[in-house]
């Protein structure tokens, strides 16, 4: 209950700030967009596993969406449909084969398909638009053509709303029964599979939705600024999308999207300020979570929700 | 949803009083201007950011422009195609600047373009090449102060054609983006028209910011084409002509043709040898043979080593370019608007009807919002007056024999090009004195 | 393809191969003796290229013989290689050893991100680039290609010698020997009486090296720009994947198969050239996951 309360107060907390202050509103955007994908790493966090690659699922998302607005001039939601179901095929025959792998060698696997991806779409310029990426228009929302400011709005709404289903659907699933043998893989996958399950398939499972998710996030970003590059697969990327799971917290997808929010907003004041530097800053913020507080912000915060219990 | 809708009304208010506001005399001008200030290409961004610096102080001591002072933020382009943009937006709308000078790489223009007419910002194009921009749609509030790839492009070819005439085979490397593959599709479409039966023995796209071109050098090596172009910039065109003259690419006969490689002449100090025809987009060089000795351009000059330590290059001109082309904008619409503040919007418009001097010939802006300028080229040269190679027998194109009329594209219109433009008497050849 | 122009583009693949080779070379000890994947790896190869680059220019300031140029890389790469890895192994890396595997890849992915910035504040963001070392050496002709000695004689030969002298030193000498046990695995190791921390500190010093000696030999060659340490970092990810983790004979392998398909690229593909990195990897681990070479471990249940 005080977690649901939590929620509450958080989301009226973002509206009020993209109301109060309309420049904030693509930041806001950009977080819940990064929020997404980083929900989708959470899940694969849960079996154990990073992939330094999940990135590529938010560039395919992204460019499928870019490709289809240039094309047919869809709706924003058709947009954000047909790119997510894009995202989640591409997880699924991807998935297929990619299941097999366990700890380094999935992350290098994955490492190794988003940078092919990476790499094609910088190159086949006549295609992709190279490496200065694919620009398309403002879309209609819901079939009614807005200027700038509306849409904006209007897309914070949807994101936000898209946000909190989304982290609804991944904690539904972390309770669930595969949810639940997913988390053991980590633990002892061998003993899974005695019990009868199939570990290949809960992670495919797993891998799928995490996809999904990816693309969802990466849909965002490409609506929220019009402009899709191949820097949106690249490894450094997967390793942000990462980097925020542990500082939120990977046990839980609201520590998923605090994570984002914090990423944003140090970002935001690092480069205005200390131009240059922010990687350093946040290099050595990951280096304190680590070592002070491995489950990210989220875990210090359900400390204090749960008094008594232990995370 | 009524108290979204307040909440809209409420914004829409503020934003609608914020426009109009800009009617009366801000207290300052702010303008943003995008550059590279890291990576390979900060060698060529820096200095350009230097030169804006230096002419922003000495408009300001003069007054300003329409008598308000000119205050300048600026945006590493290093950065990234969607951190710019994020960056942008910023400054536009957190910042309410309403005035950008964006950008250097073709492939950043593209990107800001359409997003600074959405955003009804005036954007002046200060540096990028790619024609494509203003050619594929029409723009209100985007303006170009300096020439396009065409222009430049096929002036190198005329220099090519009136200088060193017979060759067979071209070989071309560039930087693989915009520019790299734009300025490539213009000239061989330009030297076809000339010379129909020449040959591409290769083309190699390496990308933007490779560090190493050992195997197209390798390549280049074997093949053995008459002709090589390279049309990169900055720390790429660095790289490849230092790699190549350790190699021996300069001496195995073909004639480079460099139409960047003005702004790398310092240097590349003695690394780059003589014989290379070199272009500088446009007609910028510290010793412009019609220009070098005005005062004001000899004072930009000393001014621009005493605060650098070296020597203008053309990205410093484009930026002169830009400022002076604002400032001009903005008091023909000042004076339009009778003497009240102009909106963004009118000043885009005043500047496309308007002539103005950088430090080289008279700009003329055109109605589509596209620069005229005229072109210099020449061959590099080694004399004793300076520690790095200088341009000899330069010649000067004016730029309406070189640029696609209004409403037609390049690509077709480059094929129309007839030889005798190869014999027209407005070409003036000048030798380094 | 001609006779000649397969021969170039041999070369071509064969120099480029060994630099690949003495990067990756590092990377794959480290994840040997630790059985973590450094990511800051890239940025040893950086400063390598860094350092070396200033201490080249401090050999022409101080008008010192130009015959140091080519000892002065080496001294360069030893000595940055060295310090940085042994930072690392004290500050971070010893004790992320109980750490999850997730947790351990961020924390080198930190270190990655703060070297990165460090050397753009000390280095700054213009390209450097000091090429006497080359200058001197001069060119030979092949097959009526110039090539610069450097790129032909010098890289390939230390790439060969890194090869084989590490395999001796593994091999046949006493501490080769520990390392190869503390690889192996680690607690039994210690049980025998192999002085693990020493023995950790000084692989990680020597991969640490050899980073930042391919960092140092591709200065005079190529120009250093801040990013340059990422697209390394990347690069030798999939020449290290490909030839099997803390394999060195797999790493040889890999390298010069990367190597050589890119050269050959160039020559008859262009497009296709950024590609082959990790094409290759992906078909490779999709084969053999392990990659080509790998040791038979038993699994723990």
């Amino acid at each position: 209950m005080r977690l649901r309360l939590l929620i509450a107060v958080l989301a009226a907390a973002v509206l009020g700030l993209a109301f109060t202050f309309p420049w904030l509103k693509t930041p806001i955007l950009l977080a819940l967009a990064n929020g997404l994908a980083v929900s989708g790493v959470i899940v694969l966090i849960r079996a154990g596993q990073v992939s330094f690659g999940n990135a590529m699922f938010a560039c395919l998302a992204g460019y499928s969406a870019a490709f289809l607005a240039r094309a047919w001039h869809l709706d924003a939601l058709l947009l954000i449909a047909l790119s997510c179901l894009f995202a989640a095929l591409a997880g699924a025959v991807i998935g297929l084969f990619i299941v097999r792998y366990r700890g380094i060698f999935f992350g290098m696997l994955n490492l190794a398909l988003s940078m092919v991806l990476f790499s094609v779409l910088g190159k086949f310029g006549g295609l992709t638009g190279g490496t200065d990426g694919l620009r398309f228009d403002r879309p209609t929302l819901g079939f009614v053509h807005l200027e700038r400011e509306p849409f904006e709005t209007a897309l914070l709404v949807l994101a936000l709303g898209l946000s909190i289903i989304a982290g609804w659907v991944v904690q539904r699933y972390f309770a669930s029964v595969s949810g639940q043998a997913l988390a053991a893989i980590k633990t002892n996958e061998t003993r899974l599979e005695y019990l009868g399950i199939s570990a290949k398939r809960v992670f495919w499972g797993g891998y799928v939705l995490a996809a999904t998710l990816c693309g969802l996030g990466g849909s965002l970003f490409a609506l929220t600024q019009g402009l899709v590059t191949p820097e949106m697969g690249y490894w450094v990327r997967s390793g942000e999308l990462v980097f925020i799971a542990i500082l939120g917290g990977s046990g839980h997808a609201l520590g998923a999207f605090i994570g984002a929010f914090l990423f944003e907003f140090m970002k935001l004041y690092t480069a205005a300020l200390l131009t240059g530097a922010w990687q350093l800053v946040m290099g050595l913020v990951l280096l304190v979570m680590v070592f002070v507080a491995p489950t990210g912000v989220f875990g210090m915060i359900e400390r204090r929700l749960r008094p008594g219990r232990s995370a | 949803m009524k108290l979204l809708k307040t909440l809209t009304a409420i914004a829409v208010m503020t934003l609608g009083s914020g426009l109009a506001q800009a009617q009366d005399k801000p207290a300052e001008l702010k303008i943003g201007i995008t550059t590279f200030i890291s990576g390979a290409a900060s060698v060529f961004g820096v200095p350009a950011k230097a030169a804006a610096e230096l002419l922003i102080e000495e408009m300001n001591a003069k007054g300003g422009i329409g008598g308000v002072k000119v205050s300048a933020t600026y945006i590493d382009e290093g950065i990234g195609g969607d951190k710019l943009l994020s960056e942008y937006r910023r400054l536009v709308q957190e910042q309410g600047v309403r005035t950008m000078l964006s950008a250097i790489s073709s492939g950043n223009c593209n990107i800001v373009a359409p997003v600074a007419e959405d955003l009804k910002v005036l954007n002046v194009m200060w540096d990028c090449g790619t024609e494509k921009v203003l050619e594929d749609k029409r723009y209100k509030y985007v303006v170009r102060t300096q020439a396009n790839a065409t222009t430049e492009m096929v002036a190198t070819v005329l220099y090519l054609l009136k200088t060193k005439p017979n060759f067979s085979t071209i070989a071309v490397v560039n930087q693989d983006y915009a520019w790299g593959r734009d300025s490539w599709e213009i000239f061989l479409n330009t030297l076809k028209a000339f010379k129909p039966d020449v040959k591409v023995v290769a083309e190699m796209f390496p990308k933007l910011g490779a560090s190493d071109f050992s195997t197209e050098i390798s390549r280049l090596q074997a093949l053995r084409p008459d002709v090589i172009l390279n049309t990169s910039w900055g720390g790429d065109l660095d790289t490849f002509v230092r790699q190549a003259s350790q190699r021996g690419l300069f001496t195995q006969g073909a004639t480079m043709v460099l139409p960047l490689a003005e702004s790398s002449l310092e240097r590349l100090g003695a690394t780059m040898p003589e014989g290379v025809i070199v272009g500088g987009r446009g007609d910028h060089y510290f010793l412009h043979p019609e220009t070098k000795d005005e005062p004001a351009h000899k004072d930009f000059v000393a001014k621009f080593r005493a605060k650098t330590g070296a020597y203008p290059i053309y990205p410093t001109y484009h930026m002169a370019q830009a400022l002076v082309g604002l400032k001009t904008g903005y008091e023909s619409a000042i004076k339009a608007n009778g003497g009240k503040w102009p909106s963004s919007e009118q000043v885009a418009d005043a500047m496309r009807k308007m002539e103005f001097k950088g430090y080289g010939r008279t700009v003329t802006m055109r109605e589509d919002g596209q620069g005229l300028e005229a072109q210099l080229l020449g061959i590099t040269k080694r004399v004793p007056q300076y520690p790095f190679a200088v341009m000899d027998k330069m010649m000067l194109v004016p730029a309406d024999l070189v640029t696609t009329p209004v409403g037609q594209k390049s690509v077709a219109w480059v094929k129309t090009l007839k030889a005798d433009v190869l014999k027209s008497d407005r070409l003036k050849s000048y030798d380094f004195k | 393809m001609n006779s000649s122009l397969f021969a170039l583009a041999l070369m071509d693949g064969v120099s480029y191969a060994a630099l690949l080779f003495l990067v990756a070379l590092g990377l794959t000890l480290i994840f040997g003796v630790m059985r973590i994947l450094n990511i800051a790896h890239g940025s040893l190869y950086a400063w390598g290229g860094y350092f070396a680059a200033t201490l080249g220019m401090g050999i022409t300031h101080f008008g010192l013989s130009p015959l140091l140029g080519l000892p002065a890389l080496f001294v360069a790469a030893i000595v940055i290689g060295v310090f940085l890895a042994t930072v690392l192994e004290f500050a971070l890396l010893r004790r992320i050893l109980d750490k999850d595997p997730i947790l351990q890849l961020l924390v080198t992915f930190a270190a990655f991100m703060v070297l990165e910035d460090l050397q753009r504040m000390i280095w700054g963001v213009q390209p450097v680039f000091v090429s006497d070392v080359v200058t001197q050496l001069g060119t030979l002709s092949v097959a009526g290609v110039t090539y610069t000695r450097y790129q032909l004689l010098v890289l390939p030969a230390v790439a060969v010698l890194a090869f084989f002298g590490l395999r001796w030193f593994l091999g046949r000498t006493a501490l080769g020997r520990q390392v190869t046990a503390v690889t192996h695995h680690r607690e039994v190791a210690t049980a025998m009486g192999v002085n693990t921390g020493r023995v950790t500190w000084l692989t990680i010093a020597v991969g640490g090296a050899l980073g930042a000696l391919g960092g140092a030999l591709a200065s005079p060659t190529t120009s250093f720009t801040p990013g340059i340490g990422a697209e390394m970092m990347v690069l030798s990810f999939a020449v290290v994947a490909t030839g099997g983790l803390g394999q060195i004979g797999g790493a040889a392998l890999a390298a010069l198969m990367i190597g050589l398909t890119r050269s050959f690229a160039v020559y008859l593909m262009p497009e296709v050239e950024v590609l082959v990195p990790y094409l290759i990897m992906v078909g490779v681990l999709l084969v053999r996951p392990e990659g080509l070479f790998s040791t038979a471990a038993t699994r723990r249940i």
